[in-house]
């Protein structure tokens, strides 16, 4: 069976890209495979890991359950967008200077998810760390140093 | 002749060492470190948290094509016939492979392979491939394949091991003891679950050569694997391994998913990539083997540990090396074992993270308690008492404060707190072999270059901070390239050999290096190049001050390249045999629903001469969150009848996530251990072993009765306190 490939406009990190990609494509795929995006990682397939986690109108998404055909309009926000013209996100910098990442698979989807969790909750407590942290899993050492992490940047966010 | 002093505070030796001429002076516990055992960031931080970093499934060509592998679902069957004409005739499908008359011995073993232009194209093929299978009877589990009858695994016997030693003595130990205590204990089968997957991308040039981007723990035995597999000449095989998902001790070379991309690759002249799916992972890419444990132990009143026996029988799958290291860590009288090594019709076992060491270690512990409590002793004035070890005698007290030791449980409602420890021992594992290579270019550049890979232990940034420390310049001056078999020889990531090895080594290039610039120097500015040192980014010692970076703006030569490698720096003398560990835990066990939640972890470790304290403490975290998880959630299920895993995803085999952290407190022990130059220490695997057993203690004390079965799970407490 061959298909015909859709084009369809896509805003990622601000930008307007026009993609085109085989109807059926989630978006993780077309991130990866149709865009190069390949800063969201591709952990199971199957909506269980987190690791391949982006934000779509703000809300965190697992890329892998979402048909990219269906983002059409909406905003899509990836670890490829977070630094700014000034450098890595206060998130960023403290994932980096804390170790929170160690081999660093789980990071990127880790990022989205706290990056939704601060513009919600600018000065979120433990519990609503673990909470909203849940559903992303992590192999190596990641969760408290990932806490703290988030907890040191809603200290600079809010410092400004 | 000049003294060396190894050691940690309150317990330090001096022994006498000569540095030979060529070897770069050893460090030792007086040595005054600028950069070294502070915390740094990872060299890759940035790259990592902006999704720069490329990990081997993100490597892409225009020009990609992608491979995947039919899967048995049976556990053991023949294969009749394959009909692959369907999906070589789909458009798309570039190439393909079909094992007639294969016999299949675990769920999820290759069948049948196709490669194409897209993955849509590929699911289509694959799922056009017409299998006609003999199902044969299976057994999967330890009882079932020693079952007389039992279906024959592989030729040869299903039960294979080693026979135990010295039976008689540790009876007759037995019999003169005042107690013996008997018990089995169990553990399950976990899967690596690395999150990454394992497989590679792989691309020919037109000269022939090879390059493949590896998601591996051995880009050189990967490399040597891959030349065989392809018959393809070593020298015209580069492997690369910049970035990667996790290993945890499964990912040691190319495997069969390996070769048949490579050989896709070279049939369509394509890039090719295949990397595993979850389901895959979790069947065919490694697993902890399971463990039954009989234990029989004695003692005498006075707290005298006398005689251990343990038989055990585990499953590496069609594999070997399932058995368990207990006994270990106290002082017997007399102890051995005997272990059995089972197969069954399941997916191979492979190293896992202290392979036999956290199974052991759980029953080994429980047996410990079980003695302290026939004794009516404290089980941590036990362990204590029969422990000679310089570094855990002076740990166990550590974790006693840090976690607030109770003999006896607290608690009033259905909310139990208990409280639990255990050991950990393991050994300095450097070994001689690596190489570094050492540049420093006249613009000020510094290069240390090794072809072995970072896992995410941080090997990298360690090399950086090594190279720093023996150069005296800032860390910020180090660039390190790793994970190109182009450059100089280095270990694979097992057994904890990475830091031990090439830390000595990176010395060594350094030194080898520093001491050619000073005499350059020496020559220019004037001085005598053996009396003038490099300190925090100065020469100093010549006639007059200058920096590092002025000093190669005056050599007169491009760069100074020179090579260290391991001769020479192992020679010594070494502070303790074993790498030391304790590990204590607080939990909370609701006795009505049988739930247990871990609520601390103490984690006191040696960490010989501590490098980077950031990344000892990142080990110490991810070894308990292993551990945590392996005690708590993790097992592998198969079906008895079919063989195959029914829950081979990460829903239903649950790995610990963020709402199971408890506290952890990680308390690094810096021992100055000597044995290299460097005295760096094995860590990423020691830091694991200890867990389980310590939460299994801690769980069995607050509820008064002993689960003696990994995972611990609500049904199993709830067993336990007789209320089902």
């Amino acid at each position: 069976m061959t298909l015909r490939r859709i084009a369809k406009r896509l805003l990622v990190n601000g930008e307007e890209h026009e993609v085109s990609f085989l109807p059926h494509r989630t978006l993780l795929e077309v991130l990866r495979e149709d865009m190069a995006l390949t800063g969201t990682k591709h952990g199971c397939e199957l909506g269980e890991c987190g690791t391949c986690t982006v934000l779509l109108d703000g809300e965190p998404v697992l890329s892998c359950l979402v048909l990219a055909r269906e983002c059409e309009g909406r905003e899509i926000e990836t670890v490829e967008g977070l630094a700014g013209a000034s450098g890595p996100h206060p998130l960023q910098h403290r994932f980096a200077e804390l170790n929170a990442a160690q081999c660093g698979y789980c990071t990127p989807g880790m990022l989205m998810t706290a990056m939704s969790v601060l513009r919600k909750t600018p000065a979120p407590d433990r519990e609503t760390l673990r909470r909203e942290l849940a559903g992303n899993l992590c192999r190596c050492t990641g969760y408290l140093k990932i806490y703290e992490a988030i907890e040191m940047a809603a200290e600079d966010l809010q410092d400004g | 002749m000049s003294d060396l002093k190894l050691g940690f505070p309150g317990n330090e030796k001096n022994e006498n060492f000569e540095t030979p001429d060529n070897v770069a002076p050893p460090w030792d516990a007086t040595t005054k470190f600028s950069v070294m055992g502070k915390p740094h960031p990872r060299l890759e931080a940035e790259d990592k948290v902006t999704g720069r970093a490329k990990y081997s499934y993100d490597i892409r060509f225009p020009d990609l094509i992608y491979a995947k592998m039919l899967r048995s679902p049976h556990a053991s069957a023949r294969v009749k016939s394959i009909d692959i004409s369907k999906a070589k005739a789909l458009p798309g499908v570039l190439y393909s492979e079909a094992r007639q008359g294969l016999t299949v011995r675990y769920a999820g073993q290759g069948v049948a392979g196709i490669a194409a232009e897209t993955e849509e194209i590929l699911d289509d093929a694959l799922a056009l491939i017409e299998v006609e299978y003999e199902v044969l009877p299976c057994a999967v589990t330890v009882e079932d394949a020693m079952a007389p009858g039992a279906p024959q695994v592989l030729n040869g016997p299903n039960v294979g091991g080693r026979p135990g030693r010295g039976k008689e003595r540790v009876d007759a130990v037995h019999k003169d003891a005042d107690i013996v205590v008997e018990a089995e204990y169990r553990t399950q089968v976990q899967t690596h679950s690395c999150f990454e997957t394992h497989g590679c991308v792989c691309k020919f040039d037109d000269d022939g050569s090879l390059t493949v981007w590896a998601s591996t723990q051995s880009t050189f035995f990967t490399k040597t694997a891959i030349a065989r597999a392809a018959r393809v000449r070593p020298e015209n095989v580069t492997v690369i391994t910049e970035h990667m998902g996790g290993g945890f001790g499964s990912k040691f070379g190319a495997d069969d998913w390996d070769r048949f991309c490579v050989l896709a690759a070279r049939a369509t002249k394509r890039p090719c990539r295949y990397l595993l799916d979850r389901r895959a992972e979790h069947l065919i890419a490694g697993n902890r083997p399971d463990s039954i444990q009989k234990c029989r132990f004695s003692a005498n009143k006075n707290g005298t540990l006398m005689g251990a026996w343990v038989e055990s029988w585990g499953t590496a799958g069609v594999g070997r090396g399932a058995g368990v290291q207990n006994p270990t860590i106290y002082r017997f009288r007399a102890a051995g074992s005997e272990q059995k090594d089972v197969r069954t019709h399941a997916g191979r076992g492979r190293a896992f993270r202290a392979p036999r060491h956290p199974q052991g270690v759980f029953a080994l512990e429980g047996m410990i308690d079980e003695v302290a409590f026939a004794l009516g002793m404290d089980p941590l004035a036990l362990r204590q008492k029969n422990d000679a070890h310089p570094v855990r005698s002076a740990q166990w007290p550590v974790g006693q404060k840090a976690i607030g030791w109770r003999k006896t449980p607290r608690g009033n409602g259905a909310v139990k707190i208990g409280y639990g420890c255990a050991g950990s021992r393991w050994g300095h594992n450097a070994r001689p072999g690596d190489a570094v290579r050492c540049r420093i270019g006249k613009d000020g550049s510094v290069l240390f270059a090794n072809g072995s890979q970072d896992l995410g232990t941080g090997t990298r940034t360690l090399i950086a901070i090594l190279g720093a420390e023996e150069l005296g310049v800032p860390l910020s001056f180090v660039d390190v390239r790793l994970g190109h078999t182009t450059d100089p020889y280095g270990h694979a990531s097992g057994g904890s050999v990475t830091a031990p090895s090439i830390a000595p080594v990176v010395k060594q290039a350094a030194w080898l290096a520093k001491r050619e610039l000073l005499e350059h120097i020496a020559k220019k500015i004037g001085g005598d190049p053996k009396k003038m040192e490099l300190t925090d980014g100065d020469v100093l010692g010549g006639k007059k001050k200058i920096t590092f970076k002025q000093a190669c703006a005056l050599l007169p030569v491009d760069s100074i390249d020179v090579t260290g490698d391991s001769r020479n720096v192992f020679r010594v003398p070494r502070f303790s045999r074993e790498v030391a560990g304790v590990q204590f835990a607080r939990v909370a066990v609701d006795t009505e629903t049988g739930l247990v939640k871990v609520q601390k972890i103490v984690s006191v470790q040696d960490c010989g001469q501590i490098v980077n304290e950031l990344t000892v403490r990142s080990q110490m975290l991810g070894g308990v969150i292993q551990g945590l998880s392996y005690a708590l959630f993790e097992n592998r299920l198969l079906d008895r009848n079919t063989g195959d895993m029914v829950n081979a995803d990460l829903l239903n085999y649950k790995i610990a996530g963020a709402r199971d952290m408890p506290e952890i407190e990680t308390i690094p022990f810096n021992v100055a251990q000597g044995g290299t130059t460097a005295g760096v220490s094995s860590l990423g695997e020691p830091a694991t072993v200890p867990t389980a057993g310590a939460i299994a203690n801690a769980v069995s004390h607050a509820i008064d009765a002993r689960v003696r079965s990994l995972p611990i799970t609500p049904d199993k407490v709830l067993a336990a306190l007789g209320a089902l």
